[in-house]
C-alpha cells in the first residue's frame, strides 16, 4: 500500500491528508476536517485540478486591467494554457464580475470570466 | 473651517474591516453611519488580490479578492451606508472629533459618537531590514509588485529573487511565474514559512520554486538596476553562515517580511498600543482604553484570513452601537484580564467584562514557533477549563478559542485566563 502526504487547499485551514493507495485506487482518506478535503485529496492524487487566476487589459475604462478567472477549476497542466489564452486580449469597459472574457480556455470547456467591475 | 457635522459611527478605512462594521452598524439599529476612506474606491487590498481563496468562511464559495470585496461594496450601498472617498484622516481628536480632508471639501471636523478604526496595515520595508549594499531599483515590497502586475498591467521584472515567505510574497511567486517571470528562489530567515501551507502548495510546488528557511539575502548588487543578490544560511540565532553563500542573478527582489498595523492615528488619539501585535490594546467589545473607539481587522492585529476580518468586524460594529445606544455603559464589574503564556504571543481581546460580552466570545490568538503534537490548554486561574489536541501549530496561521459567557459567569472569582501551548 502506498500513502501519499497531502496538504489540502481547499481553505486557509491547510489540513494535512493523507490518501492510502492501491494500484493506483484509492483505499481512503485521513486528516481532512470536511468534505472538501476528501474531495481535494482524491481529485490531487488522480486528477490534480486549479482555479487559475489573472488580468486581461482593459480599454477605455476606469482601470487598466481587470481580474479574471477559470469559471472552475482546470487541469493542473492546463493552466500556463490558459494563462496563453489571455495573450493579447483587450476588452472593452464597462466590464462586469460574470462577463465572459474567453467562453472555452484551451479547450478545457471552462470559460474565464471577469472577477471585477471596470466602468 | 465648515461647521461640525455629527454622525453616530465613523469608521476609518474602507477596507473588509470597515465594509463589514459599517453592514453590521446599520443593521443593528442606527442609519448614522460613515465610512471615510482615502483611496478613490472602497475594498482596501482586496481589489489587487485577484487569487482565490476568500469567502469560504462567510458566503460558502470560493471568491477572489475583488469579488469579496464586491459583496460587501454592494451590501454597503443597499444598507446606503454613507461613505466619503479619496479622504484622508488628520487627526482622531479628544470627545470623538475626527479632522479629516479631501479635494472637495478642504479640511472638515465630524464629532462621532463611536469611531471604529479600520486603517489596515501596512509592508514591512526594506529600510527595517537592515540589508546591506546598494539601493538600486528593482526592489519592491510584495505587495507593491501585486499591484503593479494585477492592476497597473506592468512586469517589475523577468529575474525573481523573493525574501520572506509570508502569504503576499508566495501569491507573487505564482503570479510572476504565470507572467512569464523565472521565480528563482524564496529565502526565509525563520526555520518556518511565515506564510499559509496551502499557499506554499500551490504557489511554489506547483511551480518547482525552491523554498529556502533559514536563509537570508546576505547582499544587494548593482548600482541602477539591480542585477544580482547573495543569500547565505542563517544560524538558529539568524546570524549568516559564513561559506554558505550563494549568488543568484536577478533584477527584482521581492520582500515579503511581515506586516504592520498602521496605527499613526490611533497613538494620536491616545489609543493604548500592544507592542506584540503593533495594534491596539481592546477589550472583549473590541474597544480600546479610549471610550467609544473601537478597533478591528488588520489594524488590531494582522489576520491571514479576509473571512475572520469580516467577523471580527461585524462584531466592532455591533459593539459601537451598543455603546452609543447606551446598552454598553461601563458598569463596574471586574475585569478579567487574558494572559498569553508559554508559546502564546498575545490574545485578542486582552481584557473581559463578562457583563458586557455577546453570549459567546471569540479570542484570537498565534503562537510564537511551529509545535508539534501539543495541546491549545486554557486555565480559569489556577484550573485547567480546556485542553485541545493539535497535530501542529505555527505562527503563520492564527488560532482562535471560543468563550461562553454563562460558563464566565460560573466563575464568579475569576481574575485570569490564561492560554498557552503544554507538551502534553
Amino acid at each position: 500500500m502506498e500513502k501519499r502526504e497531502l496538504i489540502c487547499i481547499g481553505c486557509p485551514l491547510g489540513c494535512p491528508v493523507t490518501v492510502s493507495m492501491e494500484g493506483g485506487s484509492i483505499l481512503g482518506v485521513e486528516g481532512n476536517t470536511c468534505k472538501r478535503g476528501d474531495d481535494y485529496a482524491r481529485k490531487e492524487v488522480t486528477n490534480p485540478t486549479r482555479i487559475v487566476t489573472s488580468t486581461v487589459m482593459v480599454e477605455g475604462g476606469t482601470d487598466a486591467m481587470v481580474s479574471v478567472k477559470t469559471e472552475t477549476d482546470v487541469p493542473k497542466e492546463k493552466i500556463f494554457d490558459c494563462i496563453r489564452a489571455l495573450k493579447g486580449i483587450v476588452v472593452k469597459a464597462p466590464v462586469h464580475i460574470g462577463d465572459v472574457i474567453v467562453a472555452n480556455a484551451a479547450e478545457t470547456g471552462v470559460a474565464i470570466i471577469a472577477t471585477s467591475d471596470v466602468k | 473651517m465648515s461647521k461640525v457635522k455629527e454622525y453616530d459611527i465613523v469608521i476609518i478605512g474602507g477596507g473588509p474591516a470597515g465594509l463589514a462594521a459599517a453592514a453590521e452598524a446599520k443593521r443593528s439599529g442606527t442609519d448614522s453611519v460613515l465610512i471615510l476612506e482615502r483611496d478613490q474606491e472602497l475594498g482596501g487590498i482586496l481589489n489587487q488580490c485577484i487569487h482565490n481563496g476568500f469567502g469560504l468562511h462567510t458566503f460558502k464559495e470560493e471568491l477572489t479578492g475583488p469579488e469579496y470585496a464586491a459583496r460587501f461594496i454592494a451590501q454597503a450601498e443597499e444598507l446606503g451606508i454613507a461613505c466619503k472617498l479619496n479622504t484622508m484622516v488628520m487627526d482622531i481628536g479628544s470627545d470623538r472629533v475626527i479632522t479629516a480632508m479631501n479635494r472637495q471639501e478642504g479640511m472638515f471636523q465630524i464629532q462621532a459618537k463611536a469611531v471604529i478604526l479600520a486603517m489596515g496595515c501596512r509592508e514591512r520595508s526594506r529600510g527595517a531590514l537592515n540589508i546591506p549594499g546598494y539601493r538600486p531599483a528593482g526592489i519592491y515590497s510584495a505587495g507593491t509588485a501585486q499591484r503593479l502586475v494585477n492592476r497597473e498591467g506592468l512586469l517589475p521584472g523577468r529575474e525573481v529573487v523573493i525574501l520572506g515567505s509570508g502569504d503576499i510574497g508566495l501569491i507573487m511567486a505564482r503570479r510572476m511565474t504565470l507572467e512569464g517571470a523565472k521565480v528563482k528562489v524564496v529565502a526565509e530567515l525563520m526555520p518556518y514559512s511565515g506564510g499559509l501551507k496551502r499557499n506554499i502548495v500551490q504557489c511554489l510546488d506547483d511551480y518547482g520554486i525552491p523554498l529556502k528557511l533559514s536563509h537570508t539575502v546576505v547582499e544587494i548588487r548593482g548600482k541602477e538596476r539591480l542585477n544580482g543578490v547573495t543569500i547565505a544560511q542563517v544560524d538558529s540565532k539568524g546570524k549568516p553562515i559564513p561559506g554558505t553563500e550563494e549568488d543568484y542573478c536577478c533584477d527584482t527582489l521581492l520582500l515579503s517580511v511581515g506586516l504592520i498595523p498602521e496605527n499613526e492615528l490611533s497613538r494620536g488619539a491616545g489609543v493604548a498600543i500592544s507592542p506584540v501585535t503593533s495594534g491596539p490594546v481592546v477589550n472583549e467589545s473590541l474597544e480600546t482604553n479610549i471610550e467609544g473607539v473601537f478597533a478591528c481587522g488588520n489594524v488590531l492585529h494582522v489576520h491571514d484570513l479576509v473571512d475572520f476580518v469580516s467577523e471580527e468586524a461585524k462584531a466592532a460594529g455591533r459593539n459601537a452601537v451598543a455603546y452609543v445606544q447606551g446598552r454598553k455603559k461601563n458598569v463596574s464589574g471586574r475585569e478579567i484580564s487574558i494572559c498569553p503564556a508559554d508559546g502564546v504571543r498575545y490574545t485578542v481581546p486582552s481584557t473581559i467584562r463578562r457583563e458586557m460580552m455577546d453570549d459567546k466570545l471569540t479570542v484570537r490568538f498565534r503562537v510564537g514557533n511551529v509545535y508539534r503534537n501539543c495541546f491549545i490548554s486554557m486555565y480559569f486561574d489556577g484550573e485547567r477549563v480546556m485542553h485541545r489536541k493539535r497535530p501542529v501549530v505555527a505562527p503563520g496561521e492564527m488560532e482562535e478559542i471560543k468563550l461562553e459567557k454563562e460558563k464566565l459567569l460560573s466563575y464568579p472569582d475569576l481574575t485570569t485566563i490564561t492560554v498557552k501551548i503544554e507538551e502534553e
